[in-house]
């Protein structure tokens, strides 16, 4: 599937400094019934979002039009739960490019990787000082460099690097993702199937 | 540093077709099952970019997320749910691929009908799109969840790209106390680390305990290694595990046997070879378990207070905020608490084993008046199963009826959703904010513990009852 090539990105960004968010808060299972990749940013964090009566909590960031922004910054082990990709989806179709968090659970940031959508692991002191600078002014801009691997707060010029293996770094900046590379060694593959043991 | 390996470095290895390097492995996949949830975008991609599957026989579908419990004869009510299941077998039918779809005797949750059909072996590299793949590490095989793009990848490859994890090793040494069920090791060793403290890590769950564990139980506890942010957990292949395997309809037969047996017996990490983390647990500490919060590292000791928030590990605005969802209050008991409903079944705990505990408990006893109990099995086999042993007549004497197999109330994709506002018990994996429907309450549990609630209503320490039986 396609994405947007992700190079520099300098938004302000959501706060959701909640730990341990999983994926079936980002997209409860009810809404998993698509057959068709579209309009999961419509239900992302459906039931923190709504009401039963789909009235909008008013409480919740997402509706608060003081915040907004390409980035979503969430507390501790971000992702952690069921293996959907829904989840990813949902904060990419909603029109988020990079989630950044303190730690993420190990199948949403592959998913993540995976679709075009920039999991940024930072310090907890780092996450700590995003989630500050943002209340204390919710136009805070925050540069996300992919090439130099850095995340920035403009405002105070507070930076910090992050990790990303060089493989996919390449993919994210050119769009590229793994279907096209496994295409292109299907002949090692059949070799290595024809010892398979199994 | 010496060659010495560990279990999941052999099998791991084993499977590398490519490593690339400053990225992932590519590594070759054996047996990949698919559901209807999480595979027709996957069949979508393909046909936008005209690849084919290329190996349909190595993956296996079958139905279980969505699909009613009760009436399964019938056309599935919800449209949504229908049109995922006719593109599962459409999908199916177009590449060759195995079905056991709803109404087959076969059909049944995944990661149940995998092992009790023997597709799950040792030494396999599994993947579904399904966090509880981690299940089929019982086996000595390396199992675990994916995403969407990588059930693309594998229908269309045979490989995903991961980079290796780090190698965590649990070991539990001692006798398990009365009443205490691998679910219960499961919840222990996940409150004991929290829910993200086997993340970045494959786990190896080692020592007396799993050793003495039947199939089923170890399904249970490997199961459950996702919810301690763990990719997955594996446990050596011993003679319990052949024995399990040997003559099912998937397993190898004559010399074919002989050879995978030969192969299997070398499955073992060496004496010498080193993890990046070890833990050690006394199975002496574990005593069954219950969970009050919104994670499941939020459990303790069924007969323990509910921690005050200066005492846990997560965040103090989390498990509040936890505390809050569940209405529950800091230092309480939990025993005595009132409960509404219970459900036994799921991945975790939908196997004969569970429903032979669930029925020692409630054996000559009537079903709670408070409580409405959701019995489901994992498989038709289980189900058939059921019925042979004579646990059916003793459930059905007992007040309680059994529904059709699938994954039901774990998730509440189908009809079965616990309401909002209530409490249930669950034999489960996740007690999530409205993981078994919006706004219910999960508390998760063995199914001593569930059919100890079941009998009596509230939250019952099943040593009471076990004694009296």
């Amino acid at each position: 599937m396609a994405y947007d090539k992700f190079t520099v990105l300098t938004s302000t960004a959501v706060p959701l400094p909640i730990e341990n968010v999983d994926t079936d808060q980002i997209i409860p299972a009810r809404f998993l019934k698509a057959t068709e990749r579209k309009g999961f940013g419509d239900n992302l964090f459906r039931d923190w979002r709504y009401n039963s009566d789909d009235t909008p909590k008013q409480d919740f960031v997402l509706n608060n039009s003081i915040y907004s922004g390409k980035i979503l910054v969430g507390g501790k082990n971000f992702g952690s739960g069921s293996s959907r990709e829904h989840a990813a989806w949902a904060i990419y179709d909603y029109g988020f490019r990079c989630v950044i968090s303190s730690f993420f659970a190990d199948i949403f940031k592959g998913n993540s990787l995976n679709i075009g959508l920039l999991p940024v692991t930072v310090s907890e002191a780092f996450l700590d000082k995003i989630f500050r600078a943002i209340e204390a002014d919710p136009n805070t801009q925050i540069e996300v460099n992919l090439p130099e691997q850095t995340v920035t707060i403009l405002a105070t010029g507070d930076q910090e690097s992050f990790d990303i293996n060089g493989y996919k770094k390449h993919n994210m900046m050119n769009g590229f993702d793994d279907i096209d590379y496994l295409q292109s060694m299907k002949q090692d593959i059949t070799a290595f199937a024809d010892k398979s043991l199994y | 540093m010496s060659n010495a390996t560990t279990l999941f470095d052999k099998v791991w290895d084993a499977h590398v077709v490519r490593h690339i390097e400053d990225g992932p492995d590519v590594l070759f996949i054996d047996r990949h099952f698919i559901h209807e949830v999480t595979s027709p975008v996957a069949f979508l991609g393909l046909e936008q970019r005209g690849i084919p599957v290329i190996y349909p026989q190595r993956t296996f579908a079958t139905a279980d997320h969505n699909t009613p419990t009760m009436n399964q004869d019938q056309p599935v009510k919800d449209p949504l749910s229908a049109n995922q299941l006719a593109a599962l077998s459409s999908n199916a039918a177009k590449w060759g691929i195995s079905l056991w779809a709803l109404g087959s005797p076969k059909n049944g949750i995944v990661h149940v009908v995998g092992p009790e059909n023997g597709i799950t072996q040792p030494g396999m590299t599994i993947v579904c799109g399904d966090s509880h793949t981690s299940t089929h590490g019982a086996f000595g095989s390396i199992a675990f969840g994916i995403g969407t793009s990588e059930v693309e990848m594998v229908l269309s490859s045979q490989c995903i790209m991961q980079p290796k994890p780090k190698k965590m090793r649990i070991t539990i040494n001692g006798k398990l106390g009365k009443g205490v069920l691998p679910k219960d090791v499961a919840l222990y060793m996940i409150a004991q680390i929290t829910a993200s403290g086997a993340t970045g890590y494959f786990v190896e769950y080692a020592g007396e305990v799993f050793e003495n564990m039947s199939m089923e139980g170890r399904m249970t506890v490997c199961n459950m290694s996702i919810e301690m942010g763990a990719r997955g957990g594996m446990i050596a292949p011993d003679q319990t595990t052949f024995d399990y395997i040997n003559g099912r309809d998937k397993a190898p037969k004559g010399a074919d046997w002989d050879t995978a047996l030969a192969y299997w017996k070398t499955l073992k990490t060496d004496d010498t070879a080193v993890f990046d983390k070890e833990l050690h647990f006394d199975a002496a500490d574990i005593e069954p378990q219950i969970t009050y919060g919104t994670n499941p590292g939020l459990g303790t000791g069924i007969t323990n207070h509910i921690p005050k928030a200066s005492e846990v590990k997560d965040g103090e605005a989390s498990y509040k905020k936890s505390l809050a969802y569940m209405n529950f209050a800091e230092g309480e008991a939990i025993l005595g608490k009132k409960i509404d409903y219970v459900f036994l079944g799921s991945c975790t705990n939908g196997r004969i084993e569970d429903f032979r505990a669930f029925a020692s408990i409630v054996k000559g006893k009537k079903k709670a008046d408070n409580i409405t109990a959701w019995l489901v099995p994992g498989s038709h086999i289980v189900e058939a199963q059921i019925k042979e042993e004579g646990i059916l007549d003793i459930l059905n004497e007992a007040g309680f009826e059994l529904r059709q197999p699938g994954c039901s109330a774990c998730l509440a994709m189908n009809e079965d959703k616990i309401p909002a506002g209530k409490y249930a018990v669950s034999t489960s994996n996740r007690n999530f904010e409205g993981r078994q429907g919006p706004g219910a309450r999960t508390l998760l549990a063995s199914p001593y513990v569930a059919a100890a609630v079941a009998v009596t209503g509230v939250v019952t320490d099943p040593r009471d009852l076990i004694e009296s039986v």
